[in-house]
Parts: structure tokens; C-alpha cells; sequence
């Protein structure tokens, strides 16, 4: 029989679920609140998850929190989309402005892993001007980091994670050719690709997060995608490379601790001004971790909550705040769509969502506002294509259900998009309670009028590559959006930034933020892999300083 | 009425085939076997609910009734939504539960006192119809926002619970829960032998002699 994962934690006793295997347990190592670990990371996502994987094998000792629970893939996860909403954060949020975000599966995630137990492992790499989009293209803010660097790390990030990608990429400069080839098109992908060459633009197989063959090895031990087309609600079979299947795995083989359903609610910093551990709720009580260092990897809403939370006597702001930007600078990507139907049928709902791209609006200056965007292929399961129907189209009673009626016959393209970074798109905290007593985050957020002209652009070129290959009753999704960041953005200056290019902040020295928080823009691409690549910068750069005695 | 376009097509036949896992059976189970009566809900609420989820998504007579009045009662007994709110919106559960006593107050004030559930469908979609283009406001409503209660709320959850169940994937034809076989033939014209055929004009039959054999 098999145990709930939300009733008591997994990960306890001197051992954590083998995800590989049925009922099976690997063993992990254990350390006391009492002992000062070197890292206390809050957040096991695509930032923490690898940052804990990697700070172990460096020797390293590690304790890594996630408030939601340790899943196994192969025994908790059904193939029903309602049922897998148990991966997302669904606690309190409180959301406003001009275009409030709607939460929920697209932008958020709760459980060990993260967000990548559900992401649609979408793995693009920034266009290299995109690091430096204030000085090359005149918008947005700079990295401090350069493009010949996160290249590099892009470099291992797709080789440790086992991208499925084509031979070869046509954008950007040359890049390896991607670890697993890529995957067989579907009837939605084959169609995005026709529209691509009608209106006379490049296409691509996405690479993907999922593998094309098998995997077996000290990297893991996966089948071979079976193109059931639940993705996004989680993967039944390990095909998926998440966090949880990737990087977890390492970090409890090189003795890294996970402690899930532990919910991390405040930071204690001591008389000399540094982070001395982390507060954290699990069965029923709070406990306090002592440690040397604490990673913040909790996402861009999470993370400045947090940051804000533990607001104290000697910082009254909030921790790493004396910017003031912690919080500001919100971003979420445009997710705009067009649909329409096919005289043929498509059955979309086969194989990932998104097997074919374009990515030509991010390498095109052409064009007469700032940032870039690319379109990719589409596979609504029922759930979310009702709720694309009722909330693109205002569709209910029997509109809406003979409109259901033609979901086979279906295609559809879907932009992520960059939207600029505008202070006046933040995190606070609003005066609503959580269930561990804690106030939640508000989210306020407006579109800013080039982010309009991005979505009017996209949706304009989205619209003729569809009605190009014979998509009749075409309609515009116009208000949706997904991925987030920036609310603790990385710069090289003090009094415009949060954390350095090493994601350590710069008020307190032993306190990091390693997650898509630091983004100073989100260019046009989903931003899973350059989160994991920034982490293995990170992790890089911290056994450099230590090695250095400058932890 | 319209023909089904997938006759014969029951995604449940797959029950015990390679297509359904372990977890896929005990959480459809379980949504089959949610009790057809108010555990959240009071009895007035329960009835207009049901009445109004009837109106949002009408059944058919020739597809097994998906009763939305129980799934919603469970959603909302498990406290189940997305979490988030609109600033000036309350929470989930507060919202159904306001949501539904104005929309029978007004059905009463506009038809000399009858409930909701008892008007003819016109007179129901006519009041829906009200809600949905920002027709409706004042003192039933407070200061929940009756557009924003149809956007935010009935279109999200209401839909969201009938294309959960299985008689609705029916109805589309959708291949259902798919672990651990997946499919093989991507294609959308390539059909898998445990996917969904359709009634082509002149092929009834042979669909569903096709889907007889859908396991």
C-alpha cells in the first residue's frame, strides 16, 4: 500500500525514495538542527535542486528544504490532468494590477523537484545579445554575466540533463549538437513546421528534456519517452529529465540531506549582520536549521516573499534589500495563442506539447519595439482546452460544448514572449495568512506598452502561419502568460541589483539566491535551462570563493 | 439531436488495458464514485448549483450525465482550486458560496419569488447570460463582482469538473489516461488501435465496430 506523500515526509530515518524504483529507498545522510551545515538551501527546483547536487559532490555538506512533498513518479502520479494539480503551489496568493498573473500550473510548482516535475522541458538557451540587452539591443537591464560564459554552461547543463534536440540549431551561434537526438514530430508539430515554411521563417524539433532513447547509467535509469502526452502533469515513467529525476538523485548519492513538507517561513541572521539558519515548519512544529550559508531558490514569487518575511530589527526592509528592488522587477513571459481547426484531425493530445519551434523573432531586430519571442507547437489536454475555450471566447452551455466537439480536429501555436522589467511589477506581502501563519504574497502586475506591441506582433505572425496551411475559424488567445522572474535580480552594481553575478547577495555575504529570481530580463525563451545553468555557474563560482577562503 | 462522433467510444474499456496505471484507476474510481449529495454545499446551495451547472454545461441524452453539482460540492468540500485570489475577489470557497446565494436572490427578484432552479432554461440563461456581460450588480452581489465571479470562477471550475470525467473524453474523443503504453502512430490520421474512431458519413458502423474494439 502505498503511503501519501502529503501525510508525513518521505525523506527521513537516513533514507529518501529511489525514484528509479517501485517502493525502493536509496540511503541519505542526516544532519542535526544543531550541527552548522554549510548550505541550507530552501527550494528544489531547477535552481536549488541543482545547486544541491552540485555543492555535495563539491563535499559540501548540505541540507535542501521543499515545502511540498517528495513524489514517486512511477506510483503518485495519474494519468488525469485534475488530479496532478497536487503539483502546483496552491496555497493563498493574493493577485492585482492591470493584468494580474493568474497562479497555478504555468508558473509554479510544489513539491521536491519544483516546477520541473510539471514543466513541458522546453530547453532553450537566451540569444547570446540577451545577456547584454541594455547595451547591445537598448532595453531592459545587462547581465554581469557573458554570453561566452553561460554558453559554456549551457554546454554541460544540456549534456548533464540529456537534451533531445535536432543535429542542428539554425539560430544563434554554433552549438554542439545535442546529446539525444530529437523527437519524431506529431501531427501538431508537422503542422507548425508547414506554417513556419508558408510564411517563409526557419522551424526546429524543440529540444527537449526528455529522452529519445534509454538512459542507463550513473546519471540515471530511464526508459525512452512514450509519447503519452501528459507531461505537463507530471511524468509516469522517468522519461522526463526534472530536477527531481536529475539532479535530486545526485545530491543524495554525494550525502546532500532533502527534508520535504518542510515549509522555510523566516531567515535569522545573528549580531554580525549573516544568515545563521533558516526557520522551517515540518510535522506540525517549526524547527530551526543552523547553518553557514542559506541558498534562497524558492522561485519569483517564493523567493522575495521570503526575503520579506524575515524582515528584522537590523533589517527592517527585508533581507538583501538595501537596494530596495527585492521583489520589483516581476516578469512573466507573454503566452498569447492562435487557434483554429483542421480539416484533417490532429489528435494533439499524443507525445509532448511542443515538439516543433520557431524561434525566429528572437534573432530579428526587425522590428519596432524591444525584446523577442518564439512559437511553439501545442497539445491542450481537455481540462485546459475548456478553459482556453471559456476564457479566450467567453464560450459556455452548449456553445461551448459543441465548440468541444471538434478537439481532434484542433491546432494551435503558443508564444512565450519577453516582457521588460518595470519596478512597478512586484511581490509584497499582503495582510492574508497561509496555513503555517505566514503572509502570503501579492502580485501586482500591468503590461507595459511595448510588451502589447511584442503580443499584437506575435499574434499577428502566429495568425498567418496557421491561416497559411488552411486552420479555418481562427481565434486569438489574448490573455494568458507563464513563466516568471526578476523580482531579485543579478547585476554588477550594488545599488541596482540584489545579488552578483555569483547570485550572492550583496548586503549579506553568506546569503544567496540561486532560481529564476535573478534574471534581470527573461528574453524570449521558456527558462528552465539557463535557471539550472546559472546554477551550475554558481556552484562553480562557490567552490572557487571557498577554495579562495572568501565564503 | 446531433449524432455522437465517436459511437460506441468508452474510454473506461481501457480500464484494465496497458493505457491505465495503478494511480489512473484509483483517482477515476474515485471521481466515479463521488456521493451524489451536499457534503459542502447546504441543500438550497446544492440546488442551485445544480441547476446553474446544467445551464453552463448542458447534458445529453444519449451520454452518461456528468453530475457537476457533486463534482463541485467535492472540489469544494477538498478545498481543491488554485489558491490564488483577485484582490478584490474572496477565495474559492467563499466565492461559490456568495456567488450562488445572489444568483438565487436575483432569479427571486426578477421572477416574483421562484428559485432559481425552477425557471425555464431561457429564463436561466437569460439571467447567466446577464452575469456573463456585466449585466448584473448591485445589493444580492455586495462587493463581489457578478462578471468577475462568471470569468474567474464558474469558467474556470465548471468546465474544468465536466472535462474531467470520463464521459466527457467520450464525447470528444479523447484518448484518456495513457500510462504506461503512450501511443505509437503520432499522426493525427494515423490512429493507434486504442484511440478513438470516428463516425465518418457513410462509416457509422464501421466506427463503431472500430471502437468496440478500442482496448
Amino acid at each position: 500500500m502505498l503511503s501519501n506523500p502529503f501525510s508525513a515526509p518521505r525523506a527521513r530515518h537516513g533514507r529518501a525514495p529511489d525514484v528509479f524504483r517501485h517502493g525502493a529507498w536509496v540511503s541519505m545522510r542526516e544532519h542535526r538542527e544543531t550541527d552548522e551545515v554549510d548550505f541550507a538551501i530552501v527550494g528544489t527546483g531547477a535552481g536549488g535542486g541543482t545547486l544541491a547536487a552540485l555543492l555535495a559532490e563539491q563535499g559540501f555538506s548540505v541540507v535542501a528544504f521543499d515545502a511540498g512533498p517528495y513524489f514517486r513518479p512511477l506510483e503518485d502520479f495519474a494519468s488525469d490532468e485534475s488530479e496532478q494539480n497536487k503539483l502546483y503551489w496552491t496555497d493563498r496568493r493574493v493577485v492585482d494590477g492591470a493584468n494580474p498573473i493568474q497562479m497555478g500550473g504555468k508558473n509554479s510548482g510544489k513539491a521536491v523537484g519544483g516546477s520541473t516535475v510539471h514543466y513541458a522541458m522546453v530547453s532553450l538557451r537566451f540569444r547570446p545579445e540577451h545577456f547584454s540587452a541594455r547595451t547591445s539591443l537598448g532595453y531592459g537591464a545587462d547581465w554581469p554575466i557573458s554570453w561566452q560564459e553561460m554558453w559554456h554552461y549551457y554546454d554541460l547543463a544540456e549534456k548533464q540533463i540529456n537534451i533531445s534536440g535536432p543535429l542542428t540549431y539554425p539560430w544563434g551561434p554554433k552549438r554542439p549538437r545535442y546529446p539525444y537526438r530529437a523527437h519524431e514530430l506529431n501531427g501538431a508539430g508537422k503542422l507548425l513546421a508547414k506554417g513556419c515554411e508558408a510564411i517563409g521563417i526557419n522551424w526546429t524539433e524543440t529540444p527537449l528534456a526528455t529522452l529519445s532513447a534509454p538512459l542507463s547509467g550513473p546519471e540515471g535509469k530511464s526508459p525512452p519517452c512514450a509519447y503519452r502526452g501528459f507531461c505537463r502533469f507530471g511524468c509516469t515513467t522517468n522519461a522526463k529529465r526534472s530536477a527531481l529525476t536529475v539532479w535530486i538523485p545526485r545530491a543524495l548519492a554525494a550525502g546532500a540531506e532533502i527534508r520535504d513538507l518542510a515549509m522555510v517561513g523566516r531567515i535569522e541572521t545573528g549580531p554580525s549582520g549573516r544568515a545563521t539558519g533558516v526557520h522551517y515548519h515540518r510535522e506540525g512544529e517549526w524547527h530551526f536549521q543552523r547553518a553557514k550559508n542559506v541558498v534562497v531558490a524558492g522561485y519569483a514569487i517564493e523567493t522575495p516573499r521570503l526575503l520579506l518575511n524575515s524582515a528584522d530589527q537590523r533589517y527592517p526592509d527585508g533581507l538583501a534589500n538595501s537596494s530596495g528592488l527585492v521583489g520589483k522587477n516581476l516578469m512573466t513571459q507573454s503566452n498569447q495563442a492562435v487557434w483554429g481547426r483542421m480539416d484533417e484531425p490532429v489528435r494533439w493530445y499524443k507525445g509532448p506539447p511542443s515538439l516543433a519551434i520557431t524561434e525566429h523573432w528572437n534573432y530579428d531586430d526587425n522590428k519596432d519595439f524591444h525584446g523577442g519571442y518564439i512559437w511553439l507547437g501545442q497539445g491542450p489536454l481537455p481540462n485546459e482546452w475548456a478553459s482556453i475555450q471559456t476564457g479566450a471566447r467567453g464560450l459556455w452551455g452548449q456553445k461551448l460544448r459543441d465548440a468541444m466537439l471538434d478537439y481532434n480536429y484542433m491546432i494551435g501555436v503558443k508564444m512565450v514572449g519577453e516582457m521588460l522589467p518595470n519596478e512597478a511589477n512586484r511581490v509584497t506581502l499582503s495582510d492574508d495568512l497561509d496555513q503555517y501563519g505566514l503572509k502570503v504574497a501579492k502580485i501586482t502586475y500591468a503590461w507595459g506598452d511595448n510588451d502589447k506591441a511584442l503580443i499584437a506582433h506575435a499574434l499577428e505572425q502566429m495568425g498567418r502561419s496557421i491561416e497559411a496551411i488552411g486552420a479555418k475559424g481562427i481565434f486569438l488567445q489574448e490573455d494568458d502568460t507563464n513563466h516568471l522572474g526578476g523580482t531579485a535580480r543579478m547585476g554588477s552594481d550594488r545599488r541596482t541589483s540584489v545579488v552578483d553575478a555569483d547570485c550572492r547577495s550583496w548586503d549579506i555575504p553568506n546569503l544567496w539566491i540561486c532560481d529564476g529570481s535573478v534574471f534581470p530580463t527573461v528574453g524570449g525563451v521558456n527558462p528552465a535551462l539557463t535557471t539550472q545553468t546559472i546554477a551550475l555557474r554558481t556552484a562553480d563560482r562557490i567552490g572557487q570563493l571557498a577554495a579562495a577562503g572568501e565564503l | 439531436m446531433t449524432k455522437p462522433r465517436y459511437p460506441g467510444y468508452d474510454v473506461l474499456a481501457k480500464r484494465n488495458t496497458p493505457s491505465w496505471d495503478e494511480a489512473t484507476r484509483k483517482v477515476v474510481d474515485k471521481r466515479l464514485a463521488t456521493p451524489d449529495r451536499p457534503r459542502f454545499l447546504t441543500r438550497d446551495e446544492w440546488s442551485v448549483a445544480a441547476a446553474f451547472c446544467e445551464r453552463i454545461l448542458p447534458q445529453r441524452e444519449d451520454a452518461a450525465p456528468v453530475p457537476l453539482a457533486a463534482l463541485l460540492d467535492a472540489k469544494l468540500l477538498a478545498d481543491h482550486g488554485d489558491g490564488f485570489r483577485d484582490a478584490d475577489m474572496p477565495y474559492m470557497r467563499e466565492a461559490w458560496r456568495r456567488g450562488l446565494a445572489a444568483i438565487e436572490a436575483e432569479a427571486k427578484t426578477r421572477h416574483g419569488g421562484r428559485s432559481f432552479a425552477s425557471l425555464s432554461d431561457e429564463d436561466q440563461d437569460r439571467l447567466i447570460g446577464a452575469m456573463a456581460d456585466g449585466g448584473l450588480g448591485g445589493e444580492h452581489w455586495g462587493d463581489l463582482d457578478p462578471q468577475k465571479f462568471f470569468k474567474r470562477r464558474v469558467l474556470v471550475d465548471v468546465p474544468g469538473l465536466f472535462y474531467s470525467h470520463p464521459s466527457a473524453w467520450n464525447e470528444i474523443g479523447f484518448g484518456g489516461p495513457a500510462s504506461p503504453r503512450g501511443y505509437v502512430r503520432l499522426d493525427g490520421d494515423h490512429r493507434d488501435a486504442w484511440e478513438a474512431a470516428e463516425a465518418t458519413p457513410g462509416h457509422e458502423k464501421k466506427a463503431e465496430r472500430d471502437n468496440r474494439h478500442v482496448v
